[in-house]
């Protein structure tokens, strides 16, 4: 299994961007998902984004609410989705969780990092905390040696993006626009901007997620990007095939598309 | 660990281990901008003329103080019960208090648009009045289920010119509805404000909407004082995101003779788990930016509350409770719908005042500590709201089926 930092520097050497796909663990039940993840993977997906399902999830538009709904409905909890880590992270695919904080606090701060490590999962994207908030998770994400992926939006101050790139490892979040997650018609040219200005702040790579759902948004993104993050299309695409072997299909054409998009940047 | 201080509890927006700013980055920005503005209007003196004038002028400030001779008498075991009458506010409730200071707020930082989440609908109408009075665009996000419980208020928000959009998902109470107006913020901050109705939410938030509730504290207080001449041996309020009990209690922290009792919605029981009592049935997480008490299950998802009360129907409860729960400063019990409704009947009948459900909460639990105090207590109960909204919810309890309650028997 690769590292980020490895995935990042192959994809930079081949000069593409790096394409992380993102589905909630338990959707659309648990085998469903691994299923769709692995075919991601095949598909030409480099990184997995698995999401722990919340009740709560203030930055997700109606999409993932709708798979997230149906994932907890069915019982879906924390141990499911670090089962579902391992079983993608044996693929050879980088694979994080994207979790909102509370879960890990209620899980317990060391153990989920020591057990998400123990998975196989290189690190936690957590929309929720700030650094000012992250003092155990710092020191639990270094002992357990896993990345901590922080956000950075259009409304961050150049001194805000200092605080959340300097306390990130692995890569920095961009928030493509203000707003929640889901498919957009247009990425905007605020991503550019806030990747132009995250840019000069920080060496670490960075990933532009929110609204993407397209080759074409894709390789606009990796013009500037270094990586590309797509999660509600994929969630729509399962969401609206009538057959699970459909979805699964429809899961695969749009990863092929997409990871094309990241190579004709 | 130290007890509060009424005046600098707040190290970073912190309540001891509480409180704090767990939000998506995009808001940051805003909750830097709310803050930088709060401070520097807390020391205009223009902006607090303006505050002042509009809560004498506009609201009816300062609200009386009641004595309740005839429910202490019957009910509370002869103890001496006084009443802080904020139902008798304009909109009908403590909620107008924090609006008109957070819809100060947003004209001073130029937002043309606010928004709110709301419950029983108290804290929509008075942001609703608010935005009529003040010029503002104003959209309120209410759970599905609370706009049926609710829908006199519904109507009138509408009538007040504000957009009302049912929320269907999740709960569909309160907390669903705070994390649309969320989404909505993060999508629409830069030219709106969020009007939060209670002392929870992220960092300033808790301790804004405090500062603006310090009024109900401040003058009972002197209420008390000018009646009595000493102070009250207990403060009581209902709590739900904890608002009207924060802002009374936040003039007696710093006397410890004084006891503070907050009252929870115990629904059907906190031994059913269809309640809304964090303190008995919750655990410290983290929830709408701020860690606090939880209604959660093993693995840090948030279990649906449960209440008669839409007011009280709420997993969290606001940071600063939290602390002072912790600490032991206050203490915190459940009331259940049957005890809360027989406190509504009984203040009904000797009283000649409907008060809000949610207030019945701490008028039953002001029965128990009468009881448990003796006929020389002094005991201050914050009635934070008037029935109005509940009477078809109440008609049914009783089983009046449409005839109002004070025909029925």
């Amino acid at each position: 299994m690769g590292s980020l930092q490895e995935m990042f520097d192959t994809a930079r050497a081949e000069n593409r961007a790096v394409l992380i796909g993102y589905l909630p663990a338990g959707f659309p039940d648990h085998e469903g998902c691994i299923d769709a993840l692995r075919v991601m993977v095949e598909s030409g997906v480099d990184v997995v984004e698995v999401g722990l399902p919340y009740s709560d999830p203030l930055m997700d538009g109606a999409t993932i609410q709708q798979a997230v709904d149906i994932a907890l409905s069915a019982g879906t909890a924390t141990p499911d989705v670090l089962s579902t880590v391992a079983a993608i992270a044996a693929t050879g695919a980088p694979t994080l969780v994207m979790s909102y904080w509370n879960p890990i606090e209620k899980y317990g701060v060391d153990a989920f990092a020591r057990d998400l490590a123990s998975a196989g999962g290189v690190g936690v994207i957590t929309p929720d905390l700030t650094p000012e908030e992250s003092g155990p998770w710092m020191r639990a994400t270094d002992s357990a040696g896993i990345d901590r992926v922080y956000l950075v939006a259009p409304s961050s101050s150049d001194e805000r993006i200092a605080v959340v790139a300097g306390a990130t490892t692995g890569f920095v979040y961009a928030a493509s626009t203000m707003g929640v997650t889901g498919t957009r018609t247009t990425v905007g040219s605020a991503a550019g901007e806030l990747v132009a200005r995250t840019r000069a702040l920080t060496d670490r790579p960075i990933a532009v997620g929110l609204g993407v759902s397209t080759g074409d948004q894709a390789a606009e993104v990796s013009a500037y990007a270094d990586g590309v993050i797509v999660g509600s299309a994929f969630v729509r695409a399962l969401l609206d095939a009538p057959s699970r072997g459909a979805g699964l299909d429809a899961v695969a054409a749009l990863a092929v598309s997409l990871a094309a998009g990241a190579r004709r940047r | 660990m130290a007890l509060a201080s009424s005046d600098s509890p707040e190290l970073a927006g912190h309540f001891g281990e509480y409180g704090g700013r767990f939000v998506p980055e995009a808001l940051t920005a805003a909750l830097d901008e709310l803050d930088a503005t709060f401070r520097s209007a807390l020391v205009d003196p223009a902006f607090r003329a303006e505050l002042d004038w509009l809560q004498a002028t506009y609201n009816g400030r300062p609200s009386p103080l009641s004595e309740a001779r005839r429910f202490s008498a019957q009910y509370c075991g002869g103890a001496r019960v006084l009443l802080k009458r904020e139902d008798l506010n304009h909109t009908g409730s403590h909620k107008i208090n924090n609006v008109l200071g957070q819809a100060l707020l947003a004209v001073r930082m130029g937002k043309k648009r606010v928004i709110a989440e709301t419950g029983a609908g108290q804290h929509g109408v008075a942001t609703a009045t608010a935005a009529a009075l003040m010029g503002l665009e104003c959209t309120v996000y209410m759970g599905e289920e609370d706009t049926r419980r609710q829908a006199l208020n519904v109507a009138r928000m509408q009538l007040l010119g504000a957009e009302v959009i049912p929320v269907t998902i999740g709960s569909r109470t309160l907390k669903d509805a705070i994390n649309e107006a969320m989404r909505d913020w993060v999508t629409s901050v830069d030219r709106t404000h969020y009007i939060l109705g209670t002392v929870t939410g992220p960092a300033p938030f808790p301790e804004i909407v405090k500062e603006f509730h310090r009024v109900i504290g401040s003058e009972a207080r002197v209420q008390v004082l000018e009646r009595v001449g000493r102070l009250p041996d207990a403060v009581a309020a209902c709590v739900g995101g904890g608002s009207n009990a924060m802002g009374i209690f936040s003039a007696f922290i710093d006397d410890p003779q004084v006891q503070l009792r907050g009252y929870e919605a115990g629904g059907d029981g906190v031994e059913t788990g269809r309640h809304a009592a964090r303190f008995s049935g919750g655990s410290p997480g983290v929830l709408h930016g701020a860690r606090t008490y939880v209604m959660q299950d093993q693995w840090g998802q948030t279990v649906p509350s449960h209440s008669i009360s839409a007011g009280l129907d709420y997993p969290g409860v606001g940071p600063e409770h939290a602390w002072l729960h912790d600490t032991g400063r206050a203490v915190y019990e459940p009331v259940n719908d049957d005890e809360a409704m027989a406190a509504f009947a009984a203040l009904c009948r000797t009283e000649g005042i409907i008060p809000a459900i949610e207030s019945a909460h701490g008028l039953a639990g002001v029965m128990r500590l009468g009881r448990e105090l003796g006929p020389e207590a002094v005991i201050l109960l914050n009635l934070s709201g008037r029935g109005d909204k509940d009477v078809e919810t109440a008609a049914r309890w009783f089983g009046l089926d449409g005839a109002s309650p004070e025909d029925g028997g």
